[in-house]
């Protein structure tokens, strides 16, 4: 708690010096007019609430997206303060037991998620917390992941989203979750490469694992970082997987090294040597390789410019969010600015490019009508309906952001019935204001095409 | 309900509507003919093939799973293969299938997959669902292109010729031609201010969102006109219980109803096994039990239908050849897939590369000896009735070298 505490005292410090800067950048012109005020909030919040284009055109643009890149000076206690309490792990290794451990866990933390999406006012760092959880996701049906949950997306997601990418690659490559998810826990190296013969350490190998596993090594190079087409062989998935040999989870389920896991002979990744015998160090100097390949500059840049501006967005901005991403050594603030106070961003193409992802659509309807939730469940099951359980994304890939992901004839058939329903005033735990347009006038706003759209 | 009475309850409900009766005489015209549909599953994640289609006749295979190979026919009271044909066998989960075999109406096109050596999930479902391995630009996926090559040729205009049985729209159905992606027909339908949606949607200048709403009321009214509810399997057909049988279900609903069902795809998730895959029992063991399961009960529910029905299954790449340290299996590349229907020719097809360390791919995993591209080429030629020369807009830049001989001619 102290530790994160000082942790914010100094992003705050360390970003005040740059301020200004940004700033400068948003002409004054162009910040005035509501359609790019309220393109600006669609963007970078969950949907404007009544009033917030009001409130951010009294603020000033630039003061109010400077004020979103840092959520550490802005209180949230009255979003926290709504969350759902968590349930303690049992502690029996009952497997039903556990079972069902994982799917309340689930949707308690989905309708978590929900709500602090709604009431958050530190809504860019939500958003980011969504798009990062997506790019380093993990399935909360396979095996204990769902217990390791909880603190991947708290103290590995969040902390990280404005933070320097390495920092949060090393804390996603150290999670449990991500651990247990892509099966590296289990990953070891010939017995003989690990130097290591004690009986101990035989009888862990019996445990845990007898040999290579690429899962992690191949997502870290093809998802998390280089990108698909990032220029990785099949031989250098193998070497990475290696390196990581070792990295695994202890018996309280926290991150451990564990060197009679090891593979401890000599790597080479991306044609640079790492030299045998490194231990634990050989995984770190990996993601030293990868954080700063420039084709991992590209791809984060790539993928942020694609959630913030449009499905293609404009090559030119993705080169200058890369070329920041270099310059700065990956500083995910600074990517995230340079985005965000592009020409390209504000131009009026940019408006209504974006299809909303089911969790999009049914947040901005929620924070559009103005609505009271004291309860997210319904909202969970909605979100299944519409093919987007939240933490339930199987493959490694995440959910995609495209429309051409979400956009079908069925996805808005559901669309419309939860705008309607929304509407009535039906949901548990869903309570519309009292001065509320008639029901008709809200699902026929919600279920529209253009309110699909952001 | 027989046809007869669904063209004409059909027809006074869409007047009632307002609802062009033009679309009308063009549906029951097109479902006159007896249709032929293909019905395509995605096994996502990566099934490994290995163990689904049992080399059990290859020594190497044995050698390079020393603790999850499924065991040579009648090797092990525990379970074992199902031998097809000798050399090759089914997972013993399988057995629902083997009545098919036995009656010729599955075959299997082993060491089949793509050109492209991509270990990537994503990457490699992508190119098998726009079946353009390698391009990456390709914009519609290759069961959409069939719509497109057929409704030219044979002025269909149904708007349930291609349907989803799936949350979002998988990309072999994304493209110009009207699909459909629904969770189930019971949900599908609007409640509420229906008619004003529809207008928004029929009239929005937004042309991506139009289409699909329009396309949706369109199907909407054609379906709750067609497929009588509750739905019925035929007398002792029974699907698994979960969220692939439902969809399995659905598909022959559809396909009896009679409303233009060309082209229907749905997919079974989670065979990506890294660790603890398991054999004759374990993970793989109870994915296959729940996929062979409802094969076997869409064969069986479709009865006389399956005449004119194929179903073909499909996933991204086979499984590394050897085990992993974990008892289970990482990316590889060769494939099985399965053709199942009344006009397939039974058998084990493609040549058997075999699993020495000189004859595997990259040195680790199944070669490709079929291109995955083949065996759809065959289906949509010689099953869908696509003329050769449509061929191409199907499948650009590509020239079937051979035919797998899947459909009988």
């Amino acid at each position: 708690m102290i530790r994160q505490r000082f942790t914010a005292l100094l992003v705050a410090i360390a970003l005040a010096a740059s301020a200004a800067a940004a700033e400068s950048r948003i002409p004054n012109s162009e910040s005035r007019d509501d359609a790019t005020l309220s393109h600006v909030l669609n963007r970078l919040t969950f949907g404007a609430r009544p009033g917030d284009v009001d409130l951010v055109r009294s603020m000033g643009l630039a003061a109010w997206i400077d004020q979103q890149l840092r959520p550490a000076r802005i209180d949230d206690h009255a979003a926290e303060a709504m969350l759902p309490p968590l349930e303690h792990p049992p502690d029996a290794a009952d497997q039903q037991e556990l079972r069902r451990f994982a799917r309340r866990q689930v949707e308690t933390l989905a309708a978590g998620k929900l709500l602090r999406a709604m009431y958050s006012e530190r809504q860019l760092q939500e958003v980011l917390v969504d798009f990062w959880f997506n790019h380093f996701n993990v399935y909360a049906a396979k095996g204990r992941t769902a217990m390791y949950l909880p603190e991947y997306e708290r103290d590995v997601i969040r902390p990280h989203v404005f933070d320097r990418f390495r920092d949060l690659l090393g804390a996603d490559a150290k999670s449990p979750a991500m651990l247990f998810y892509l099966d590296n826990w289990m990953s070891a190296g010939p017995e003989q490469e690990s130097g290591i013969r004690d009986q101990g350490s035989r009888a862990l190998r019996r445990r845990r694992g007898r040999g290579l596993n690429e899962n992690y090594g191949r997502e870290l190079l093809e998802l998390h970082t280089l990108g698909v087409d990032g220029g990785y062989t099949q031989k250098d998935v193998i070497e990475v997987a290696r390196a990581f040999t070792g990295w695994t989870i202890d018996r309280d389920g926290r991150f451990r090294f564990v060197p009679a896991l090891h593979d401890a002979g000599e790597k080479i990744v991306l044609g640079h040597t790492i030299k045998a015998g490194g231990g634990m160090d050989d995984g770190e100097q990996v993601l030293d390789i990868v954080a700063s390949h420039p084709a991992t500059a590209h791809h984060v840049a790539f993928e942020l410019a694609q959630r913030l501006v449009a499905d293609d967005p404009p090559p030119a901005l993705v080169d200058r969010a890369a070329a920041r991403f270099r310059d700065t050594k990956g500083d995910l603030r600074e990517v995230v600015k340079t985005i965000v106070t592009s020409p390209e961003f504000l131009a009026p193409a940019a408006r209504d490019a974006k299809f909303k992802t089911p969790f999009e659509l049914v947040v901005s309807a929620v924070r559009t009508t103005g609505a009271a939730v004291s309860d997210a469940r319904a909202f969970v099951q909605t979100l299944q309906q519409l093919g987007e359980p939240l933490y339930m994304c199987q493959p490694p890939t995440g959910y995609k952001d495209t429309a051409d992901a979400w956009v079908s004839a069925g996805g808005l058939v559901t669309r419309m019935n939860f705008a309607t329903r929304l509407a009535s005033g039906t949901m548990p735990g869903v309570t519309l204001p009292a001065d509320a347009p008639p029901a008709r006038e809200i699902a026929l706003k919600i279920g529209s095409p253009e309110f699909q759209r952001f | 309900m027989n046809r007869r009475v669904f063209l004409k309850s059909g027809a006074m409900a869409m007047l009632s509507l307002g609802f062009a009766p033009s679309f009308l005489g063009r549906a029951a015209a097109a479902a006159g003919a007896r249709r032929k549909l293909l019905v395509a599953i995605f096994q996502r994640g990566a099934v490994d093939g290995l163990n689904m289609i049992v080399p059990h006749g290859d020594a190497d295979y044995y050698r390079l799973r020393p603790t999850i190979a499924i065991p040579r026919p009648g090797r092990d009271p525990m379970g074992s293969a199902i031998d097809l044909d000798g050399f090759f066998g089914l997972h013993p989960s399988m057995a629902p299938l083997k009545p098919l075999w036995d009656n010729q109406s599955l075959a299997v096109v082993h060491a089949c997959g793509s050109p492209d050596n991509t270990r990537s999930h994503f990457d490699a479902q992508d190119y098998m669902e726009s079946a353009t391995p390698g391009v990456k630009a390709t914009r519609d996926g290759w069961l959409n292109r069939y719509l497109q090559a057929a409704d030219d040729s044979l002025g269909r205009r149904s708007p349930l010729r291609g349907v989803a049985l799936a949350r979002t729209m998988p990309r072999s159905l994304e493209g110009p031609a009207p699909a459909l992606a629904i969770g189930s027909i019971e949900e599908f339908g609007v409640r509420g201010a229906a008619a004003a949606f529809q207008e928004q949607y029929e009239g929005s200048s937004d042309r991506l969102l139009g289409a699909a709403g329009s396309d949706a009321f369109a199907a909407m009214r054609t379906l709750q006109q067609a497929a009588g509810m509750p739905y019925r399997p035929a007398a002792d057909v029974q699907y698994p219980n979960t969220a692939f049988g439902k969809a399995l279900a659905e598909i022959a609903r559809l396909a009896k109803a009679d409303v233009g069902l060309e082209v229907a795809f749905t997919e079974l998730g989670n065979w990506d096994h890294h660790v603890n895959e398991g054999a004759v029992t374990g993970q793989i063991a109870n994915r296959l039990d729940e996929f062979s399961r409802g094969l076997a009960a869409l064969a069986a529910d479709l009865g006389d239908r399956l005449a004119d029905t194929v179903i073909v299954t499909m996933s991204e790449f086979g499984r590394a050849a050897a085990e992993n340290g974990n008892g289970g299996t990482d990316h590889g590349h060769g494939n099985a897939m399965m053709v199942i229907g009344g006009d397939v020719r039974g058998g084990v097809h493609g040549a058997w590369p075999g699993l020495s360390d000189a004859h595997r791919f990259e040195g680790r995993d199944l070669a490709v000896t079929t291109d995955f591209r083949d065996v759809f080429s065959e289906i949509v030629t010689a099953h869908m009735g696509v003329s050769r020369n449509a061929l191409s807009r199907i499948f650009p830049g590509y020239h079937a070298t051979t035919t797998p001989g899947v459909i009988r001619g």
